[in-house]
């Protein structure tokens, strides 16, 4: 903030208050009774009077003494422009000493489970416990609280990995973070609605789901051109791209002919948030283990 | 007084047709209310359908309890209170009634872009921004059509209810105009002017005045009309009401960086914030002696009228969350309250506890006088509606504090090891409960606003056409 606002916006503030004491000041010193009268200050409105009644002291003592707590709090902490307060106190340094508290208490019990490579503390009953309420605050949200998925959001359950499940590839994904990315129409953006039609017709072939053996066989064709490259010639995926397994009738974004159609005429876009910032690699290295533990299960 | 004064009829027309919808309005918000209490119970009732959301209904449900039912208060007894207060007729007949049809039309407007999902998704400012351009008319209009009439008054002074009405005017036009600029991209789509964290300090700068200036100082003007009204007694202390106006309304502008406390708002704006808000509380306490002391030799009358017991009580809910308001701005406190059931609580035994029961008790006051009958066709129906009022709004609140400190808690209990205890969802299950008692407090309220409508309908039956129009100036 420049010196002007600063000045500004304390006078502002320092206005108010003192403004208001010396209101207070003001009537109270010319009050005519000091206490309660049945003389009215001589208004009537639709036969509405008003009294002159002293202010109540008590009333008067509480409105002052919060205007000088409040100037006391000024004074000590940051609230007047870019004055900083003699408590040097601010929420970032507040913050930091909570986080420095913590990590001081915390710290070497998350420094023991570091040390403890993934495939270990994944049989670690007490490190699963921590685990699971790490899991429970952070990925349940979209994972839920089993770690079995929704629509668009992966199960963590099976073994079916849209990136890899070994614990590198884990940990990666959750440092990291994943951006998921399904063109529309792959890489035939002039794709026909028939085409649409037929690709439908040959990836529910996969799981004997088609009634038109036909549709399918000009659906593999399109395959090939529009999607092999990421998915793969066998269709079986490929983790380097974060491209799901078509064959396994296993669906993100569900596996209806319809939720399939509109997954190929629109496309998809999953978003895995990277903790890194968030959770820091000691939390990460045990949730590591404990998404390794779901699917171990 | 001359006998030029006696002839002045007043334009109780715009009066009528406000306080009427009041009624209308209080049930159908209300009942939105009831509506996502009961989702958050059932969360199948939303019946998986977009319109129906609890996302869609929330903004319907704040935006018609206070500006479509507290509006509707505000406008039907500060045009009343104007004109009898200042013995002045409105400025224009056809003003106040383009301020009514307009105000409706905005709401009907909201009613149905609300659920239809357009929104500038700021909280009670959603609505978009050709809605946001009527708001600004209307309201413009409603100022002239006050303020001209204060000018026409007959007597020097201006009555302090009409102090609070008109600070109340201004600043709002002020806060709506402020918040809701925009670039506009189509006719329902349009971005802030704002950004980041200034957008975030213009929000809730107009937010928590909405609640400052609409639901406070509005309804303080109310207050000081009707409760020495019906209560037959002198205002307390002319000299209490200087002091504790302009304490309140330089003061509360301020208040708004507590909403965001540990925020990216810088230090000293969520400091100041928090200063102003706990030196607000004695301004805020200005008000309710001053009611409350009003009554001192009227006391016997809380027995046998139920009108002065919606006040009276109003003003006690009014004080207690006037005193709770200051203590959740304090940053400590704010660190457990802060997104928890605790926020709503608080926001209800001001919304059911004062601004409701301060206009019920003012439309069973206007009513009759308004349609040139005596009383109201049954004050055990008032009595009725006070009870189901009272006991409706302690369930509410006592419901939402022990599910906000409860949450509070829950979310901030770390294990041995520093992990968080509960997970989300433990803490939405353990609020269960409260989400039921919650739905049978609001029910219960809305039980009493349809006793309202039916009393209000029975009176109304019986109306004297013809004393309606020639009602007079010191009648």
């Amino acid at each position: 903030m420049t010196s002007f606002w600063s000045f500004w916006t304390s006078i502002i503030i320092l206005g108010s208050i003192f403004g208001c004491l010396w209101l207070l000041y003001i009537v109270r010193k010319s009050e005519p009774h000091k206490e309660e009268t049945d003389q009215t200050v001589g208004h009537e409105f639709d036969g509405i009077e008003e009294l002159d009644n002293p202010m109540p002291s008590w009333w008067i003592i509480m409105f002052v003494a919060s205007a000088i707590w409040g100037l006391a709090y000024a004074l000590a902490y940051p609230t007047l422009g870019n004055y900083q307060g003699f408590l040097g106190w601010s929420s970032t340094g507040q913050w930091e000493d909570e986080v420095a508290q913590a990590e001081e208490r915390y710290g070497p019990i998350f420094d023991q489970y570091a040390a403890t490579p993934v495939t270990e503390l994944a049989q670690d009953a007490e490190a699963m416990k921590v685990g699971q309420r790490l899991f429970a605050n952070n990925c349940a949200v979209c994972h839920g609280s089993a770690g079995r998925g929704a629509l668009g959001f992966p199960n963590l359950t099976d073994d079916d990995w849209l990136y890899g499940g070994d614990p590198e590839t884990i940990r990666t994904t959750l440092l990291q973070g994943r951006n998921g990315n399904m063109p529309a129409k792959g890489l035939k953006p002039d794709m026909s609605n028939d085409d649409v039609n037929d690709l439908t017709h040959y990836l529910l072939s996969f799981s004997g789901r088609t009634d038109d053996q036909e549709a399918a066989k000009r659906g593999a064709e399109m395959y090939q051109t529009a999607c092999a490259a990421c998915h793969g010639a066998d269709a079986k995926g490929m983790q380097a791209a974060g491209a799901p397994n078509l064959t396994d009738n296993i669906w993100l974004y569900g596996g209806s002919p319809a939720k399939i159609k509109q997954t190929l005429l629109y496309g998809r876009a999953g978003h895995m948030p990277a903790q890194e910032q968030a959770l820091g690699e000691q939390k990460v290295h045990i949730l590591t283990a404990y998404v390794l533990s779901l699917s171990q299960q | 007084m001359s006998t030029e004064i006696n002839q002045t009829t007043y334009n109780y027309r715009v009066v009528r047709q406000f306080a009427i919808m009041t009624v209308v309005w209080g049930i159908v918000g209300m009942a939105a209310g009831v509506f996502i209490a009961a989702q958050l119970v059932w969360p199948s009732l939303n019946f998986d359908t977009a319109w129906l959301s609890f996302g869609r209904i929330r903004p319907l449900h704040t935006n018609a309890v206070i500006f479509a039912f507290g509006g509707s208060a505000l406008f039907a007894t500060s045009l009343y209170v104007v004109q009898r207060t200042c013995q002045a007729r409105l400025i224009s007949d056809s003003l106040a009634a383009f301020v009514f049809w307009g105000w409706q039309v905005v709401i009907v407007a909201a009613a149905i872009t609300l659920p239809m999902g357009y929104t500038s998704s700021k909280e009670y400012a959603e609505l978009e921004w050709p809605i946001d351009i009527l708001i600004a008319i209307v309201w413009i209009s409603y100022a002239v059509l006050f303020f001209g009439t204060i000018m026409k008054r007959k007597s020097k002074h201006i009555y302090v209810a009409n102090w609070f009405y008109g600070a109340f005017i201004i600043t709002v036009a002020v806060l709506h105009i402020g918040n809701s600029l925009a670039i506009p991209v189509t006719m329902t789509k349009s971005y802030s002017i704002y950004a980041g964290t200034v957008d975030a300090m213009m929000q809730w700068w107009y937010g928590h005045n909405a609640v400052g200036f609409f639901l406070t100082a509005g309804f303080l003007g109310i207050m000081y009309y009707f409760v020495p009204k019906q209560a037959e007694r002198p205002v307390y202390s002319y000299r209490l009401s200087i002091v504790h106006f302009w304490a309140l309304i330089s003061l509360y502008v301020w208040a708004g960086g507590h909403h965001l406390h540990y925020s990216a708002l810088p230090d000293w704006a969520q400091s100041a914030g928090m200063v102003m808000s706990l030196i607000l509380l004695a301004p805020s306490w200005g008000g309710m002696i001053n009611g409350m002391m009003t009554l001192s030799g009227a006391w016997h009358k809380l027995r046998t009228d139920p009108i002065l017991r919606f006040l009276v009580v109003s003003l006690s809910f009014y004080g207690m969350s006037t005193f709770e308001g200051p203590m959740m701005s304090i940053k400590t406190v704010n660190a457990l309250s802060h997104n928890t059931d605790w926020t709503i609580g608080h926001v209800h035994s001001g919304a059911l506890g004062w601004v409701a029961m301060v206009s019920i008790g003012a439309i069973y006051h206007l009513i009759p006088r308004l349609f040139g009958i005596s009383a109201m066709y049954s004050t055990g129906m008032i009595n009725v509606h006070f009870w189901l009022a009272t006991a409706g709004t302690v369930l509410y609140i006592a419901a939402m504090w022990v599910n906000g400190i409860m949450q509070g808690l829950m979310w901030r209990a770390v294990n041995t090891d520093g992990t968080l205890t509960y997970s989300f969802v433990e803490s939405l299950e353990a609020s269960h409960n409260g989400y039921i008692v919650r739905l049978i407090g609001g029910a219960i309220f809305l039980a009493g606003m349809f006793v309202m409508a039916l009393n209000v309908w029975l009176t109304v039956k019986q109306k004297n056409a013809k004393a309606i129009d020639t009602i007079a100036a010191t009648a």
